[in-house]
């Protein structure tokens, strides 16, 4: 163990090197490109064993992981914004061929126009790919989410996305506990594949699959695309239970829990809670902070689990409280911000659960300091006691009328 | 040259898949996959191919296949090589990149160049039926002049990109061009290939008797006429030294080709051309044979 001062895309190389990941394909973007660059750097002093593809696009970087993980091998790409919209055919290839590719996304906003700083937008898009998608608080966060990242993928055999915040996180430094390689071999064993590409058992795999069973050569009948596509939604089910056992593994072996489906903050008496996924959280520390100081019984709670969503986990955390207020940093354009979306989801009907009210924050690298988060939970509860229960969303920090 | 008869009798083609009757790729894979010996690892982006691979869970070979999205084969078969040499296993199995011709030269020409620049351990075959086949005969980027696709229903206008020139250019160890109707040609190209490292490129001109409008009887008749008439060449530029192969030597040697005329007479897809579109499509093929003649002279001397 020892205390590095980290970026969060340092933290994110550091955790690719420890997993002694094999194959690494990636293709410049900010703010993600100094994760590449400091891997690449390694391959070059012979302090990273993997094959580096250094591709054309992030298309051909995700292609190249899907490919590298049929054969066995544990492969990492990072990205951000437009590169991974530009993966998105791959995205789902992924998912739908069950690898255990680890990803990170660098989160940034989505062109047009362009704009290299902060949202989630571009995440938030492929929530339905069918990754299991985590999002860090902090640069530690950074690193112990993907090493766990890939425990989670090879148990499953699901693609995992690692968020975090671009330039927040992934630009600015902390001290970071690096663990040992060691430990993190005893944490993170060698990787059994299925042996898929197998000249003794040659397969076709990932072919044209029809809607219903079918017989193969031997008689039996396999799955259709459905039964398949269920199984897929089954074992992200499955990783409600497998993120917070390996969270709890790492814990037990690091000495630090950061919280496994999700986190809380001055929760336990709260009335009103705070709801965000990211760096934002750690601000909303400061505003819950800040409003208990007012007599504001406030508290926040993270969401580091994303997909599979902790419905559940939600439902129970926010039952019995006055008002869950919920900020997106990013949209469902048309409707609201996609988490505020599914809060309400997973609370309707629910025994006890509080209004819902929405906020929009921080797009394309907005500032949203605790003191405007603050003012703006301090609005909501205003509203709240006027007896409103259903509003459209805040835009936090929004100037429309003071521009042409 | 290795002769018809020599060629190895074990096949890594099962009896019965999805081509359509008399489609030509059929012959080609089988002298592919006997030039590797069955040991290969194949990747393959929509197209034709991924229905002749048969549907979920069959398959009509018998080496291991990877199914890519469209633009992805050359990234896929870069993503094998780096995972097997990753694992220790890159000698067990040659990979063996298949893709057609929108995959290759349309939508798959950016993973494939950038392949090819970095020059990635692998074989690329690009199996050239010269339209989106497996969609209904829409034009691609290596689609002739003058041929009637369901989106040129008057014709093609332009020629096709020349593939071969454009691998050329990327500097890799070696670029052939062959046919699948000529099983002993594509043999001896993908046994040399199999010797080489890096990224081979192997063109395949795949006649297609639905798309192109022949009788299925005529697959061969008609690929060795594009080959007689000298739209199709047979060549191979190793180490940058170019060399004309099999019949096209044999037509070198010759000096006289039958006209492109009697290859466009063939076929549905050129029916009602001009005079002067045919004439027009003499004078490109006429053009090109004698800059291969040119290279094939100046590769004899090197």
């Amino acid at each position: 163990m020892s205390i590095s001062i980290l970026t969060g895309n340092d933290a994110a190389a550091h955790a690719a090197r420890l997993a002694r990941v094999q194959v690494v394909a990636a293709y410049p973007i900010t703010p993600q490109s100094p994760v590449v660059e400091m891997l690449s750097k390694w391959s070059d002093q012979g302090d990273l064993q993997a094959e580096l593809v250094r591709v054309e696009s992030e298309h051909s970087a995700l292609t190249v992981c899907i490919a590298a993980a049929t054969v066995g091998a544990r492969v990492f790409t990072a990205t951000s914004a437009n590169g991974l919209a530009y993966m998105n055919e791959q995205i789902w290839w992924a998912a739908g061929a069950r690898l255990p590719v680890v990803m990170c996304c660098v989160n940034r906003a989505l062109a047009a126009p362009w704009n290299v700083l902060n949202d989630q937008q571009d995440s938030m898009s492929v929530r339905d790919a069918g990754w299991v998608q985590l999002y860090c608080r902090d640069n530690q966060e950074v690193l112990d989410t993907t090493l766990q990242a890939w425990r989670i993928a090879e148990e499953l055999g699901l693609p995992v996305m690692v968020c975090y915040d671009g330039f927040l996180l992934s630009h600015t430094v902390m001290p970071v506990d690096v663990p040992e390689a060691s430990a993190v071999d005893a944490f993170l064993p060698r990787h059994e594949p299925i042996p898929v590409i197998d000249l003794a058992r040659p397969r076709n795999v990932g072919p044209v699959t029809f809607a219903d069973p079918r017989a193969n050569a031997d008689g039996v009948i396999c799955h259709g695309y459905m039964e398949l596509r269920a199984l897929h939604q089954e074992a992200l089910t499955r990783a409600l239970q497998v993120i917070p056992r390996v969270e709890r593994s790492f814990a037990a072996l690091f000495g630090r829990s950061r919280g496994a489906l999700t986190w809380g903050h001055l929760l336990d008496d709260a009335e009103v809670v705070l709801v965000a996924a990211g760096s934002i959280g750690v601000e909303l520390t400061v505003a819950a902070e800040a409003l208990r100081a007012e007599g504001v019984k406030a508290g926040v709670l993270g969401i580091r689990a994303y997909r599979p969503f902790p419905a559940e986990a939600l439902r129970q955390a926010l039952q019995g409280r006055r008002l869950a207020l919920v900020f997106d940093k990013a949209m469902s354009y048309g409707h609201e911000g996609p988490i505020c979306s599914d809060v309400r989801s997973a609370l309707f009907g629910a025994p006890g659960a509080p209004p819902v009210f929405g906020a929009v924050a921080g797009l394309g690298g907005r500032d949203a300091a605790a003191r405007e988060l603050a003012e703006v939970a301090r609005r909501a509860l205003a509203d709240l006691d006027r007896g409103v229960r259903q509003r459209p969303a805040e835009w936090v920090n929004l100037q429309l009328e003071e521009r042409a | 040259m290795t002769r018809l008869v020599d060629l190895p009798t074990q096949e890594h083609m099962l009896p019965g898949n999805r081509a359509c009757a008399g489609c030509s790729l059929g012959i080609g894979l089988r002298s592919i996959l006997k030039a590797l010996d069955g040991k290969a690892v194949m990747t393959v982006p929509a197209s034709c191919l991924t229905v002749i691979g048969g549907m979920y869970p069959t398959s009509s070979v018998t080496v291991p296949w990877l199914n890519v999205a469209f633009p992805g084969c050359a990234a896929a078969a870069a993503g094998l090589a780096a995972g097997l040499r990753a694992t220790g296993r890159d000698r067990e199995m040659t990979v063996l990149a298949m893709a057609g011709d929108g995959g290759t030269a349309d939508i798959g020409i950016q993973a494939l160049s950038g392949a090819a620049e970095r020059n990635d351990d692998f074989i690329y075959v690009c199996y050239d039926n010269e339209a989106y086949m497996n969609t209904g005969t829409q034009r691609s980027g290596l689609t002739p002049a003058g041929a009637r696709t369901t989106t040129t229903m008057l014709g093609k206008r332009e020629n096709p990109k020349d593939m071969c020139r454009i691998m050329e250019a990327h500097g890799i160890p070696y670029v052939a061009s062959t046919s699948a109707v000529f099983p002993d040609d594509v043999y001896d190209k993908l046994a040399r290939a199999r010797t080489l490292r890096g990224l081979r490129y192997v063109h395949m001109n795949t006649p297609c008797p639905s798309g192109w409008s022949f009788e299925p009887r005529d697959s061969v008749t008609v690929g060795q006429l594009a080959v007689d008439t000298g739209l199709v060449v047979l060549f191979e530029v190793e180490g940058g030294v170019f060399r004309l192969t099999g019949r096209s030597k044999t037509l070198a040697k010759r000096g006289k080709r039958p006209p492109v005329a009697d290859y466009l007479a063939t076929q549905g897809r050129f029916k009602g051309m001009s005079p002067e579109a045919a004439t027009e499509i003499q004078r490109w093929v006429d053009g090109r044979w004698a800059e291969y003649l040119r290279r094939d002279a100046a590769g004899a001397t090197t």
